[in-house]
């Protein structure tokens, strides 16, 4: 029989210690470690929609960053240049993300595997130019600097609970699409698109329903992103950003659910720690990119996962 | 119920079906067989739209659906099994089946309702019917040959089809498992009234359990008959039987 229950108890009653340790820490911790670990919730977000197409609906989405940019873009944007209320843009910017994903999805999708990856690189990168080049609309390679927030979210401390508050919930929506039959439909294209079309199920409208989904998660950390940072710049959606995602879904393990949030925190504590030191901070994440691949391919979660699974079970049994 | 008419495929100028013809009625267990390229997976494959046909016509229910793409034809009632293993590899085998059964009940774009609530029952009965009960939680991809043969047709019946087709849901197994697929066939089609069309090496086990048999040979349909009516024809005994066997 399959595992009636939607959550383990025991991982349960962590992962609120682990939020309500969150919560407390504003006023015990620096502001500079307040502020990367904002960064951190940010990145796990857009690793965690990554990680919806990517690790479970299996298909290369190989330009992700594009629409974490969209959604930066959209509410920044629609702060300095409109008069509308703030929370408009918030909304705004998920849902312009989604319609780009709609309709970079919508050419994708023809495509299988790599040729997928290929396409979605070329058109993001064309959406990137256009951000990069449009000087009167987008400010161009300088970018947008600040923006106004609304009072609440102009304190750190203040934009730090909105993106904690805001990454929770994205994570909870997350989990109830992965446990969802749309989730399972998704695994199951994953593992075979060919036996999925012969069992009724129209693959390509799932797949670009997944893109759909991402990309609203990624257009959400976009958002956040901005009330963090109160700035946007063309880097947001430049193809290095979409391989570290793709990275960070690796590290942490792209067939588990949480892996993303671990690579995320990994490689922002990585970049901004040893960035401290050296510019060559990527050097570092090569070499234990190397490392990883050779010794954990499953990923740090998906090791720890599989360790752990005896005694998983046995919980569960005992219950 | 199914009608093929005059059907061919090319690849590449190699004709692989060349003007096949087979007709199947309700409730009945007919057989396709014919020698190694024969062109049965090929035909089966036009059927259930892995593949377009290039001329002729495919009636189903009165409807042609030559060329549609495969969701739809399994849309339409139409379930198969694959003779290659061609299971969900990771996922467990009661997952397996319930994408089937959701994607039957239409559900499988379901975003927020609990999947672990959602299909119980159908998933469960058709585990049991097939004897796959004790195996639910294990991983698709770890299980024997002869289990995922079994699986592969309980995905297909979780999309509870009119018409059933299992290519070769033998290939590959040892002679009692053989025996032990084929009772359960012939057991499904009795006690649920499907229409099972499959094809099958072992001669032996064809001619004990269909009802009509299909000869192919070279990608043409050479005959299509009671068991008695094929074994004496002259064209399939020269073709295919040979002298020996």
């Amino acid at each position: 029989m399959p595992d009636k229950r939607i959550i383990n108890l025991e991982s349960f009653w962590w992962q609120i210690a682990i939020l309500v340790i969150l919560l407390i820490l504003p006023p015990i911790l620096p502001r500079f470690y307040i502020y990367i670990l904002a960064l951190i919730f940010v990145t796990a977000l857009l690793a965690m929609s990554l990680n919806l197409v990517l690790g479970h609906g299996g298909m290369f989405q190989f330009h992700h960053a594009v629409f974490y940019g969209v959604g930066a873009y959209t509410v920044a944007l629609m702060l300095t240049k409109t008069s509308l209320p703030a929370w408009i843009g918030f909304i705004a910017g998920p849902i312009v993300a989604a319609g780009f994903g709609l309709l970079i999805g919508w050419f994708c999708v023809r495509l299988s595997r790599l040729y997928f990856g290929m396409l979605q690189i070329a058109l993001g990168s064309l959406v990137w130019a256009v951000v990069f080049r449009w000087y009167d609309f987008t400010g161009g390679d300088d970018g947008i600097h600040g923006i106004p927030m609304p009072s609440i979210l102009s304190s750190l401390n203040g934009s730090y609970y909105f993106v904690l508050i805001i990454t929770v919930i994205c994570l909870i929506a997350m989990y109830l699409i992965f446990k969802s039959p749309f989730g399972g439909t998704l695994r199951a294209i994953r593992d075979n698109p060919g036996r999925c079309a012969a069992v009724g199920v129209n693959v390509r409208r799932h797949q670009l329903t997944g893109i759909v989904i991402a990309s609203f998660f990624g257009g959400v950390a976009g958002v956040l992103f901005v009330v963090l940072e109160h700035s946007v710049f063309p880097d947001l959606m430049f193809w290095v950003l979409s391989l570290e995602i793709c990275i960070m879904c690796l590290f942490g393990g792209w067939f588990t659910f949480m892996g993303p949030v671990l690579g995320a925190a990994m490689i922002v504590a990585l970049r901004t720690f040893v960035g401290i030191y050296t510019e060559y901070w990527t050097l570092i994440l090569g070499v234990t990119l190397m490392l990883l691949i050779f010794f954990l391919p499953q990923g740090v979660m998906g090791y720890f996962q599989e360790k752990f699974k005896p005694r998983a079970k046995a919980i569960v049994e005992r219950a | 119920m199914l009608q093929v008419e005059a059907v061919d495929k090319s690849f590449d100028g190699f004709r692989a079906v060349d003007g096949a013809n087979l007709t199947v009625e309700r409730g009945e267990l007919v057989a396709v067989i014919g020698p190694n390229g024969a062109g049965k997976t090929t035909l089966f494959n036009l059927i259930t739209g892995q593949l377009k046909p290039d001329k002729g016509r495919i009636i189903f229910e009165g409807k042609d659906i030559a060329g549609l793409p495969p969701y739809q034809i399994c849309k339409r009632g139409i379930g198969r099994s694959f003779q290659v293993v061609n299971v969900f590899h990771r996922l467990t085998v009661f997952e397996n089946v319930q994408v089937a059964v959701l994607s039957q009940q239409g559900r499988s774009i379901n975003l927020f309702s609990p999947a672990r609530k959602l299909a119980i029952k159908e998933t469960t009965d058709i585990l049991e019917s097939v004897g796959l009960s004790d195996k639910s939680g294990s991983i698709s991809g770890s299980l024997s040959h002869g289990d995922q043969k079994i699986l592969e047709m309980a995905i297909a019946l979780g999309n509870e089809p009119k018409l059933l087709i299992l290519d070769e849901p033998t290939a590959g197994m040892s002679p009692e498992e053989t025996l032990a697929t084929m009772e359960l066939i012939k057991r499904l089609a009795s006690t649920q009234g499907l229409t099972i069309l499959f094809c099958e090496h072992d001669m032996e086990v064809v001619f004990s359990i269909a009802q009509k048999i299909m000869v192919m040979h070279q990608g043409r349909s050479i005959i299509q008959g009671e068991p008695e009516e094929v074994r004496g024809n002259k064209e399939v005994q020269d073709a295919y039987l040979g002298g020996g066997e």
